[in-house]
């Protein structure tokens, strides 16, 4: 499209695009190895115990290689997070199975791996924390709580009967550990030249991974750099974990006296590295037996690991979509992590809300079953409008169309004739009863919301800076810390750019996220870059054109800025003559650079005690029906079907947000049913590719996704957050599916036959088959 | 030992060990890093690569088995003009996130186009169940390889494609 006005909401070819299908992106551990050596972990056996001894002997390891261990470290041994319990290298005990004990470095990676084994550790194992009985007995990590109304009095109501009208429901939903399995695993290079420090790699956040380093080396400002480079995929697992993998490059380069690399393989990344938080949820509800929600109580857990890490903000967000995008008048809940041995969680893409989210939709269809009203009808009656309040207070915006995403979703997969006609045929034959048919149909529903950008005053705090600078050819490029892991905000930032300027997709690059370089214009999280730096980056491009049209004007004698408005139309005229001005310009030696900030709403306020007011400026929304085919035989289930509708405000790239829906689906669904992580003394069992298992192509539904587009009134023009929102519904509706196909109530994922089989017998039992 | 093979379209000699990887030698010895290693043991396709015409994954493949062979991989598919119009419209629509897997991907695409020019949905699923993507949940995969105009390889291979599916197993006596 040539038109600049058309640019937003279509979809050029991704910037990247070529580049990456010919295999010419150069990720970490495809740029020349350049003198580097290798690094090596060596790695607690033990979920909790004391390190009695560690030994190097040397006479076993290649001649040159260097050791490094936790008394190494002169300045401080953790990781700045939140806190900085997590220790750099395991001090005097580890509390985890994978925990990094000390490093090795050597010329290459067999001499390295030859290294590690000539360590030695000496074990004295110590009690454990592990599965939940055994960590609610434990003091929690964190804890939040956020109460609305009278939901005590309400359920004691409903409970005791004094009340005719209001029913009591209850419910217990469990999840699971889930891995990123980014396809490019952990990678990071790190080199001291003159005393200052050089960190190149895999990360999502380079600022996060340079104060991190600031804090175990005690480093000013200027006395270190960090480099991003394209990452394949990171899905939250290259948010928290670089910074710790930064530190052991960087501690082995020191001790090395050259560049080291470290790139994890596919074991390594999948026994160290974080994972999205095991959740276990209860929900107490009082509802009318018209389906109106009065009152929830939501005791939502999550299992944090070892270390705090980034868990408090995890559970924040949990707790935030506990009840889903509902008027319940009466909300009361309270949020913990846990402390258990085991391998510290992290972020995931949705951070939280996926676990509260699915816990809550599962309820929903609980509540449904016991009145006897639809999925469909029963969201219906409580869905937000605009106007409608949340539990925390806050007044849903008009850009709030959860209703709508629900009702195009139930129209287009004609979900409740459907469902119906499942559940009567269920009804009418026992789906394992004598000769019955193998392969049976369901399919479910679910609706879903995510809240855009960072949580409460997140973003207040930030004020993201973006600066977009006058190239020499005449080019803007932007100037930000955003980082490209697949989303491709690589290109949606200069469309946005382009979009505010009159300017083509090509006059507009970004550079790359280099800290001597760039602004901190915060993570690349939160399903926040496209619309909080976009934004910010959108409103740079439009200062700095407008500077140097006005100086031009000037030149002329034209009035103030008749240039600019006869101009900024978007003609290809224009074009040129801004290159040719903007050339012209550069050589005033006026400054040839604008920085904008992310000014969130003022009258977004949050109360981050209360838990009360806004948490975010707006929310996304998605309303999803999967359909499955179950093999009553083996209880297999395959997804044949998905039908989503997304409202994500205002669509920039059309085929990409596309792609973020699908791609996030298909990573629910994977979360739902496959994606099992078996733990047996802190230890996961299936750590390779071969036994963790992700959906192949052949596990994939066909995928028909809508998007809506109802803009919210903020910048940039209007668009909202997309990447995490597909990771919150589709796991709570595949199980719905499974139900509506074999009647298994199905409350904890993944939904795998072996837990399918159990609850089979579990409500055969209690139904006295 | 010593070997020589075809390596996009031109002959090369390696030396290392009989059982050094092929996606070793291809990414330290070449240059060539389109090919990934995912997981190291032939469960991603990350390192998918053409071996005399079929797919075959680089990082279960000794180099033993690559003597008198002929190994393409997506770097030498980009050469031709045919390959890169392939690419560039399987970016354009979609198929590209990441781009970690993608190497592998285009290249099991078009080994399918090969035998399938018009592909279905089933062909296409069969073809890269070996290709795990992280990012796209296969659906612009789909679409992208259901919308191809036909072959791409013809010019590109070596001699008519071997017609049994005994590779990695026994290398071909070639009488170089």
């Amino acid at each position: 499209m040539s038109d600049k006005r058309g640019i937003l909401g279509s979809s050029p070819l991704r910037v990247d695009g070529l580049e990456k299908s010919a295999g010419a992106t150069r990720y970490l551990d495809d740029l020349p190895a350049g003198g580097a050596w290798w690094g090596a972990t060596v790695r607690s056996q033990h979920p909790h115990a004391r390190i009695l001894s560690i030994r190097f002997d040397r006479s076993l390891a290649p001649p040159d290689a260097v050791f490094v261990h936790a008394g190494d470290i002169d300045g401080r041994n953790g990781l700045q997070i939140l806190d900085d319990h997590w220790p750099i290298l395991a001090q005097d005990e580890v509390h985890h199975v994978g925990e990094a004990i000390a490093l090795v470095a050597a010329p290459t990676r067999e001499d390295a791996l030859r290294a590690a084994g000539a360590v030695e550790v000496e074990y004295e194992p110590l009690d454990t924390i592990l599965g939940w009985e055994s960590a609610e007995q434990a003091e929690p990590l964190y804890d939040l709580a956020m109460v609305e109304g009278d939901t005590e009095e309400m359920l004691a109501r409903a409970q005791g009967g004094g009340d005719d009208e209001l029913i009591l429901i209850e419910g217990e939903y469990f999840s699971g550990h889930q891995e990123h399995l980014y396809i490019e695993t952990q990678a990071m290079l790190a080199e001291w030249l003159d005393g200052r420090l050089i960190v190149t790699g895999s990360m999502q956040c380079p600022y996060y991974v340079k104060s991190a380093l600031q804090h175990v080396f005690g480093l000013g400002e200027g006395e270190l750099r960090v480099v991003g480079r394209s990452m394949g995929g990171a899905f939250g697992g290259k948010e928290d974990y670089p910074s710790l993998l930064a530190a052991h490059a960087a501690l082995l380069s020191r001790a090395a006296q050259r560049p080291v690399k470290i790139v994890y393989d596919r074991h390594e990344d999948i026994i160290a590295t974080t994972k999205r938080h095991p959740s276990h949820t209860r929900i107490r509800s009082a509802v009318r037996r018209d389906g109106t929600l009065v009152a929830a109580r939501v005791d939502l857990d999550l299992d944090g690991g070892a270390y705090l890490g980034l868990s408090p903000v995890v559970l924040s967000r949990g707790l935030l979509h506990a009840t889903g995008p509902y008027q319940i008048p009466n909300v009361s809940i309270r949020a913990r992590v846990l402390r258990t041995n085991t391998i510290p969680s992290g972020a995931f893409r949705g951070f939280g809300a996926p676990q509260s989210e699915f816990a809550w939709e599962r309820h929903m269809d609980r509540i449904g079953r016991s009145l006897g009203i639809d999925p469909l009808s029963l969201r219906q009656r409580n869905v937000l409008h605009p106007g409608d309040s949340l539990p925390t207070g806050q007044i849903m915006d008009e850009s709030c169309s959860a209703a709508q995403v629900l009702e195009e979703a139930a129209r287009k997969s004609d979900f409740t004739q459907r469902w119906q006609q499942y559940e009567e045929q269920r009804e009418m034959e026992d789906p394992f009863g004598r000769g019955h048919q193998r392969i049976i149909h369901g399919l479910g529903l679910s609706l879903s919301f995510h809240g855009a950008g960072f949580t409460g005053l997140g973003e207040h705090k930030m004020r993201s800076p973006v600066t977009v600078r006058l190239a020499p050819d005449g080019k803007l490029e932007i100037l930000s810390s955003a980082t490209e892991m697949g989303q491709g905000m690589l290109t949606v930032l200069p469309m946005l750019a382009a979009d505010a300027t009159g300017l083509r997709l090509e006059d507009v690059v970004m550079h790359e996220p280099d800290t001597d370089v760039v602004p901190d214009s915060g993570p690349t999280v939160a399903s926040r870059t496209s619309m909080i730096v976009g934004g910010a980056a959108a409103k740079a491009a439009k200062g700095l054109v407008k500077k140097i049209l006005e100086w031009k004007e000037e030149q002329l004698g034209a009035g103030p800025l008749q240039l600019a408005a006869s101009q900024l139309s978007g003609t290809s005229g224009f074009i040129a003559s801004f290159r040719e001005v903007a050339r012209e310009y550069r050589t005033t030696g006026l400054p040839s650079e604008f920085t904008a900030r992310n000014e969130p709403p003022a009258w977004q306020k949050f109360d981050e005690t209360s838990y009360h007011g806004s948490a975010y400026p707006t929310y996304s929304y998605s309303a999803q029906v999967i359909e499955v085919e179950v093999d009553t035989d083996t209880l297999e289930i395959h997804t044949t079907h998905a039908t989503v509708v997304a409202e994500v405000g205002k669509v920039l790239h059309e085929l990409q947000c596309r792609g973020q829906i699908e791609g996030g689906t298909l990573q629910a669904l994977g979360w739902a049913l496959w994606e099992e992580m078996k733990l047996e003394k802190g230890r996961f069992l299936n750590d390779r590719m071969a036994t963790y298992i992700v959906p192949t192509i052949l596990d994939a539904p066909v995928m028909d996704v809508t998007l809506l587009e109802s803009p919210w009134p903020g910048p940039p023009q209007g668009a909202k957050g997309v990447g995490e929102l597909p990771m919150d519904g589709p796991a709570a509706a595949v199980c719905a599916a499974i139900e509506n196909a074999t009647g298994i109530t199905s409350d904890r994922i993944p939904a795998t036959p072996e837990i399918l089989l159990d609850a089979l017998r579990a409500s055969s039992t209690g139904a006295g088959r | 030992m010593k070997i020589r093979f075809t390596l996009n379209g031109k002959i090369v000699q390696a030396e290392g060990r009989p059982t050094d990887r092929l996606l070793d030698l291809l990414r330290r010895d070449f240059g060539l890093t389109a090919a990934k290693e995912g997981c190291g043991e032939g469960e991603c396709g990350a390192c998918t690569v053409l071996l005399d015409g079929e797919t075959v994954l680089s990082c279960l493949l000794p180099l033993l088995q690559v003597d008198g062979r002929n190994v393409m991989t997506v770097e030498g598919l980009a050469e031709s003009e045919k390959g890169r119009d392939y690419l560039e419209r399987f970016a354009a629509k979609g198929g590209v996130q990441c781009g970690a897997c993608t190497p592998g991907i285009v290249l099991s695409g078009a080994r399918l186009l090969q035998d399938h020019p018009q592909p279905s949905r089933e062909e296409i699923s069969h073809a890269l169940g070996g290709n795990i993507c992280r990012c796209t949940g296969y659906e612009a995969i789909l679409r992208a390889l259901s919308e191809e105009p036909g072959a791409i390889l013809d010019d590109l291979l070596p001699e008519p494609l071997p017609s049994g599916s005994d590779l990695p197993g026994n290398p071909k006596e070639r009488g170089e």
